[in-house]
Order: C-alpha cells, then sequence, then structure tokens
C-alpha cells in the first residue's frame, strides 16, 4: 500500500449562484500518476486552483501528508510541497528565462540577488527536461511550446511532493511531449504523486495509474485505466442527461434553401502551430451548424478567422450568397453580413462603462446617424424597443452595461447583432456564465433567427445544447475536422469520442 | 454602489466636479481680495485667462477619452503662434488663409501623432512626446528662435515698426459692451464644437467606445484606426487655435510660448473626472474643471498671494480632486 500524499474530502465551491464544485473526494497517492478527466466546466480548473493555493474560500478539507491543510496563497501550497503547472502561463514576457524561473522566489545573498546560484541551480533544472535554451534571453521572444517548457521547469525548480499539472502538453510537440512524459516516469520513481489533467485519450492511457471522471463538480468514477476503457470515460464525461435537455428544446425542421455562407479554406496560424487547418464550413438559411471541440480545437479561432478578427496569419475566403467577400477586418465583415458573439463578453463584446443603449448601437451607428449626426430621439426609441423585445433587464437603458447581471449583459450583446440584420450569426458560447432562465431566452432567440432564416454557426462546450440546437455538428480536433454528424444521428459518445481521440 | 439616494448623487462625478467648482467658488466670496472677486471685471478676466487653456483642454478632452493622451498641444500652440505671426506680420498674407494654414498645420500635427499611435502602434505618450520636441523645434526654426513681433529687423540693422494686425486686434478685443473678451468667445465655440461631436456625432460616440473596449469596439465593426487618427487631429487643430489666441493677445509669435500648457490641459480634464484611461468621462466635466482651476488661480491671484504658493496650492487641490474622484 502506497503513501496517500493528497487526500481531498468533499470539497465544494460556488462562484455565486453557479456551484462548480460539488463535494469532491479525490487522492492522490506517491508514486502514481492520477488523471483527472471531464469535459469543460466540469470543475477541473477550480479544483486546481483549490490544491495550489489560488482559491482560498471553499468548504470541504484538503489534507496533506496525513494532516488538514489551507494554503494561504500559492506560495504558501509550493513551500508545503504542491506545486501546479498551469495551462495558461504564467510567465513575464518581457523578463529573462532565468528571472522567470525564480520569479518571486529570487535566490539572494545579503539581499543581492544571486545570479550565480540561479544559474546553477536552473541549469540542471532545464537540464532535466532536455532544455538547452539561452537563460538570458527573453521569455516571449521563444515559441509557445518553449515557454510551456519553461514554465514547466519552474514548477519542477522546487521539489515538490505533489505536482499537478493542467493539460501540460496542449502547446508542445511530440517530442517535447516524449520529455515531459520522461520527466513524469522520473518523478513518479522518485515518490512524486502527479494529478494530470487531459483530455487526450493516447495520453491519459500513456500515463494513468488512475483515471478519475469529473462532472457536474463531482468525481463520478474513480478506477484504473483496465477497468476504465475510452468510451465509458467518454460516456461517463456525458452523463445522462442528454434526453433530458433534448425534450426541454423544439426540434427544428431541417433547413432547405441554397448555401448562403460558405468559408473556404480557413488557416490560422501562431508561430509554428497551426491553430486552424484548412477547414471550409457552409450553411444554408436558417441551419444552425455546431462546432464542437475540446480546448486548443482552433473552433473559436474558426469562427474569428471567418470574421476578420484575428489581424495576422489568418487566410481563406468567405462567401456570402456564392460572392466572395471581404471579411478581413470586422468592419467589412459587419458591413458584409456577418456578426460574431464573442465566448468572452466582457473584454470582447461589451463596453463595461458605457451605456445598454450605446453598446446596442455601437455596430450600427451609420444607420442611426444623417451625415454623421446621431439622430438621438429616433435611437432611442428604436433600442429601447429592441431590448424590450429582447427582455433586457435594468432599472433603465442608460446604465452602465457593466452593472447588468451576466445573463442581461450576454442579451445585450445579442440584441446590439441583432439590429444589424446580419445574413449569418458566428456564435461562440452564448450561453457561457448565464442562468437556466437567460439560456432558455438565447435559446429561443437562436429559434427566431432559425425562422427568419439566418444562418448560424454555433459553438458550445455543453454537449447537450450542442445535440439540441444544431441541424448539424462539425467536430474539430487540433485544428481539423475530425467528425461530421446529421442532427440524427449524432449522440453524445460519437461527439465527444471524435473529439478527443486521436 | 450605495441605494442611498444622497451617495448616490454624490457618487455621479458630474456631482463631485461641481462640487469641487462649488467650493471654490465659495472661497473666493470668503477670501475677495478686498472685494474685486465680486467685481464683474475679475470674472471676465479669469475667463479671458483660462480660455486658451480652455481650448487644450477641449481638444485634450477627446484624446484622453480614446484613451490616449496628447503631450504635444503646448509646442503645436507655439508652431501655430510662431507661423501666424510670420504670416500676418512679416508676409502680410491675407488673415483668413494664414488662419486657415496654421489651424491645418496643427491638424497634420495631430495627424502624424495619430498615424504614429494607430498604425505605428506607438504609446500616445511617446508618440506626442516626439512631436512635443518635433513642433518646439519648428516653432524655433520658422521663428529663427526669435519672438516674431511687429518690430521687424531691417537688413541696413534698422528697425520697422509694422502695425498690429487687425487680427490680433479683433481677436484681442471684447464684445457685448466691453463684457465679453473674443478669445472667450472662441473658447466657448471650441467647447460647443467638442460637446456637440462627442455627444451626437457618430465619430465621437465611437471615440468613447475605443477608450472604454478597443477591441469590443473593433469587433463590433468600428474604424478603429481612422477615429483614433481624428481625435489627435481635432486635439492638434484646438491647438493651433489656441495659438492663434495667444499670439493676438500677446500681440507676437514667441517660439518658447506654451511650454507646460499640456499638463495644465491634462489637470483640467482630469479635475473633471474624466478617466486617463478613457472611455469614461465628457467634455462638460472637462469645462467644469477649466473653471475650477481657472478660479484657483484667479483667487490666489487677487489674494496677492505669491506664485510658488500658487502652484503648490493648485497642485494639492489637484490631488484631493482626483482622488475624491476615484473614490466611487
Amino acid at each position: 500500500m502506497s503513501e496517500t500524499l493528497v487526500r481531498l474530502e468533499h470539497i465544494e465551491k460556488s462562484f455565486g449562484a453557479n456551484r462548480v464544485l460539488n463535494g469532491v473526494d479525490l487522492t492522490v497517492e506517491a508514486g502514481e500518476v492520477h488523471v483527472l478527466a471531464g469535459g469543460n466546466g466540469a470543475g477541473k480548473s477550480t479544483l486546481i486552483n483549490i490544491l495550489g493555493g489560488a482559491i482560498q474560500h471553499y468548504s470541504g478539507t484538503v489534507h496533506f501528508m496525513d494532516k488538514p491543510v489551507h494554503f494561504g496563497s500559492p506560495q504558501d501550497a509550493i513551500r508545503q510541497g504542491i506545486s501546479v503547472i498551469h495551462q495558461e502561463l504564467s510567465l513575464v514576457p518581457d523578463m529573462s528565462v532565468l528571472e522567470n524561473l525564480f520569479l518571486g522566489d529570487l535566490p539572494t545573498r545579503r539581499g543581492w540577488v544571486d545570479f550565480a546560484a540561479m544559474s546553477q541551480q536552473a541549469k540542471a533544472v532545464l537540464a532535466r527536461l532536455g532544455l538547452e535554451i539561452d537563460l538570458q534571453a527573453r521569455v516571449g521572444s521563444f515559441p509557445i511550446s518553449t515557454q510551456q517548457m519553461v514554465e514547466i521547469a519552474k514548477a519542477l525548480r522546487f521539489e515538490a511532493n505533489v505536482v499537478v499539472m493542467d493539460e501540460p502538453t496542449s502547446a508542445l510537440n511530440a517530442r517535447e511531449s516524449d520529455r515531459l512524459f520522461g520527466v513524469i516516469g522520473d518523478l513518479q520513481r522518485a515518490g512524486c504523486g502527479i494529478l494530470y489533467v487531459s483530455h487526450r485519450m493516447e495520453e491519459i492511457y500513456r500515463l494513468a495509474s488512475r483515471i478519475s471522471v469529473l462532472r457536474d463538480g463531482t468525481v463520478v468514477s474513480t478506477e484504473t485505466p483496465e477497468a476504465l476503457p475510452p468510451a465509458k470515460v467518454a460516456q461517463l464525461m456525458v452523463g445522462d442527461a442528454v434526453e433530458r435537455a433534448e425534450s426541454k428544446m423544439e426540434t427544428s425542421t431541417a433547413p432547405m434553401g441554397e448555401v448562403v455562407f460558405e468559408a473556404r479554406n480557413i488557416t490560422v496560424r501562431q508561430g509554428s502551430r497551426t491553430l486552424v487547418d484548412n477547414i471550409s464550413v457552409m450553411a444554408r438559411p436558417g441551419e444552425v451548424v455546431g462546432l464542437a471541440g475540446v480546448e486548443g480545437s482552433g473552433c473559436s479561432e474558426l469562427l474569428w478567422a471567418i470574421f476578420g478578427g484575428i489581424d495576422r496569419d489568418s487566410a481563406g475566403e468567405v462567401l456570402l450568397q456564392g460572392t466572395r467577400r471581404h471579411t478581413a477586418t470586422p468592419q467589412e465583415s459587419v458591413r458584409a453580413g456577418l456578426a460574431l458573439v464573442t465566448n468572452d463578453r466582457k473584454t470582447h463584446g461589451l463596453i463595461l462603462g458605457s451605456s445598454v443603449v450605446e453598446n446596442c448601437a455601437l455596430p450600427n451607428l451609420v444607420s442611426f446617424a444623417r451625415r454623421g449626426w446621431i439622430v438621438a430621439a429616433q435611437m432611442r426609441t428604436a433600442l429601447t424597443a429592441l431590448c424590450r423585445s429582447f427582455s433586457v433587464r435594468a432599472e433603465s437603458y442608460d446604465v452602465e452595461v457593466g452593472s447588468l447581471s451576466g445573463g442581461n449583459q450576454q442579451k445585450v450583446v445579442l440584441a446590439k447583432w441583432h439590429q444589424t440584420d446580419p445574413a449569418v450569426l458566428l456564435l461562440d458560447e452564448p450561453t457561457r456564465g448565464i442562468d437556466v432562465n437567460a439560456k432558455a431566452e438565447v435559446y429561443e432567440q437562436i429559434g427566431r433567427w432559425q425562422s427568419a432564416g439566418k444562418a448560424i454557426l454555433l459553438i458550445t462546450s455543453d454537449i447537450h445544447e450542442l445535440l439540441a440546437l444544431s441541424d448539424r455538428i462539425v467536430v474539430l480536433r487540433q485544428g481539423r475536422i475530425a467528425g461530421e454528424f446529421k442532427k440524427d444521428d449524432a449522440t453524445a459518445e460519437k461527439v465527444i469520442g471524435a473529439a478527443i481521440s486521436a | 454602489m450605495s441605494t442611498n439616494p444622497v451617495s448616490r448623487i454624490l457618487a455621479k462625478p458630474e456631482t463631485r466636479a461641481i462640487l469641487a467648482f462649488a467650493i471654490v467658488v465659495l472661497c473666493g466670496l470668503l477670501l475677495n481680495g478686498d472685494g474685486s472677486f465680486l467685481r464683474f471685471g475679475t470674472h471676465r478676466d479669469a475667463l479671458r485667462q483660462m480660455s486658451v487653456y480652455g481650448i487644450l483642454a477641449c481638444g485634450m478632452t477627446v484624446v484622453v477619452l480614446s484613451g490616449g493622451i496628447d503631450l504635444s498641444v503646448g509646442s503645436v500652440l507655439a508652431l501655430s503662434a510662431v507661423l501666424l505671426s510670420k504670416m500676418v506680420i512679416h508676409w502680410q498674407i491675407s488673415p483668413a488663409i494664414s488662419v486657415l494654414v496654421v489651424v491645418a498645420v496643427g491638424g497634420f500635427a495631430g495627424w502624424i501623432s495619430g498615424a504614429l499611435v494607430a498604425f505605428g502602434r506607438m504609446q500616445a505618450f511617446i508618440a506626442t512626446l516626439a512631436m512635443m520636441v518635433t513642433a518646439r523645434g519648428m516653432a524655433k526654426l520658422v521663428s529663427g528662435g526669435e519672438k516674431v513681433a511687429t518690430n521687424l529687423a531691417m537688413p541696413d540693422g534698422s528697425m520697422k515698426y509694422v502695425e498690429v494686425p487687425g487680427l490680433y486686434r479683433t481677436i484681442d478685443s471684447r464684445i457685448l459692451g466691453g463684457n465679453l473678451s473674443v478669445v472667450t468667445l472662441i473658447f466657448f465655440a471650441c467647447f460647443a464644437i467638442t460637446f456637440a461631436l462627442l455627444a451626437r456625432h457618430r465619430w465621437g460616440r465611437e471615440v468613447v467606445a475605443i477608450g472604454g473596449n478597443e477591441e469590443a469596439a473593433r469587433l463590433s465593426g468600428v474604424p478603429v484606426k481612422a477615429s483614433k487618427i481624428w481625435a489627435y487631429v481635432l486635439c492638434g487643430a484646438f491647438a493651433a487655435i489656441a495659438g492663434i489666441c495667444q499670439a493676438a493677445q500677446e500681440q507676437q509669435g514667441d517660439p518658447e510660448a506654451g511650454t507646460g500648457y499640456e499638463l495644465t490641459a491634462i489637470a483640467m480634464v482630469v479635475m473633471g473626472g474624466t478617466s486617463l484611461m478613457g472611455g469614461r468621462g465628457s467634455v462638460g466635466l472637462t469645462l467644469v474643471g477649466i473653471l475650477t482651476i481657472g478660479y484657483v488661480e484667479k483667487i490666489l491671484s487677487i489674494n496677492a498671494v505669491p506664485e510658488a504658493l500658487r502652484l503648490i496650492i493648485t497642485g494639492a487641490i489637484i490631488v484631493v480632486a482626483v482622488f475624491t474622484q476615484k473614490r466611487r
């Protein structure tokens, strides 16, 4: 019987009314790789943040080395022996590799930074990863994959008992991944416990000593890989709620008519990595094309590229009604009749400090202006009516959008694009972070757009939503199309299987 | 946010700005400099003295709302004053053409700053710092480093005096029975134009949107780059108008004029409550800021407070005012 390093007991965490973790029990033993699998929104990141000390308020107990502990900060967790390799890089791009490795923990001698000791330690840890880079070079000057390796090195520098890795290979190439797996083997042999978050099947079965599946904030199963084949993992990640969700939404009739929208050979590159690899999609009037894929699949990037939202390194063409349209900038796309609802309304969708009316008017100021001067009364009347019809609830439509609830903010985003009367709507997670009622209203709106003959491309990580709303589902994996399903023969298992298997 | 109606009204930037101004006026009534604060002429002069700064602050407001800053306005003012004086005094070019050329030059200086920011992706602080230095150099180049005045040095070494141009006399005069300075009228006109553009023009709304969230504005189809550049063009043109007023009041073009004015203009914008982060504020707030700082100066000067102390007090008032604005 091996030694239990970490034991989580009934961890619960809510953000506002949104309960993310619903009593999680989990252990990490010495010398094992415990893989944590789960769909987007299952609560993986929250769990990691609690274990790594980034979230301090939760209920339940974390036991570390048989003692109940409560980490006051990430530094606190590191000091006690838990290192976290975050998926999102936490490096300072303008500082050197060396300084990044020691950020927050610079070795000093009489108050002065001891660069000699630093570079000695740094060389040792980089050698373990087989990484040969200039320690003095700016971190930002390296490709993402190297930066990810630096991030990993940073976590390994501490002699941690438990290392938590959140999709560490998402930015790595095959060779770098292999090196990382080698290091993971070394760590295991040294008696380290590893909690490894991933949804790449080949990786999971290569590394895992045990697999736990997290769904809706609870661990639904913990088994050895032998007892838990990939199909079973996919099924567990989805759950049995599919029918329930489907029955809630009326099924739309199959769309007819000619193709109104076509995106051809869309390619997006970032450095040496290809995020979207020569993808073509099309849609008919009244058709909802669901795009599915795990993180890194390129779904969002595809929509952004179609809309011209990405400045550089994107190629491809967009056809509306069979004619090629310029959509190299959002300005041109809006004019051509496209609308993009991004998955992050706070950074990309709304001007939080401006009023509801102002926000709605923004993409369509032209139509409210005579010779450039806005006819304010007309604009107010039209937009007030618009917001009412979208049932945006606010004490007045002159209040700052930032003061509204998430659901109402999202309705403002939809209303804003509705009044530009687009032919094609690109919706990226339109129901993210909003409550059930607001979700229902978003579904209704999508239905109305369908009846009005608009073509819709929809990304959603909620598989039930995807299955219920889409007429057709295109699955993307690592920038390529990995499968396509008609509404009738799409099942959650098939879609998820296509999205994660390699 | 509190639900208490009083604190709610107090939380509005308008209320705070006006309150600050009201306190300043109250101070003026108490420390009235042997009654001179109660005379109409004092207020007429106060308004005249803040007019040049006020014009700069109006243009500055637009740039600040867009999320930028323009440090070059003082130098552009000097360049404009020198160029105008050269044209109307030395070269005897018609006032109308001269004014148009000068305003166009100011706008062009703004266009360059704006293009560096929008297309060159340069930080506004740095782009306009470069323009500040460059425009000062241009002012010295045009003037030959001398004040451009009505006393002309002739080739034979003698001095020739020309009459003060009519343009200068007109701008430096008063209308409405001597109750309103023409420069104040020009300032009000600049304010009205800025106010209308920001409140009612498509471009004005787009500028505010860009300052609020540039990415969201871009994805909404706003021509971000063009709109930003126009903000700097307007600011530069207003700096030129301020330069014309300055030249008329001094009856000469001084290449050293306007040094530090950009900071006063920024202080007025901030005093009103417009956020230096962009997107929040209005030129109406700036007007209150202009009046507040203008009146502080006037009250201190009629009470014969020495300049050193005046500057220190003004600085302290800016800190206090902005500090209360931050408390939301």
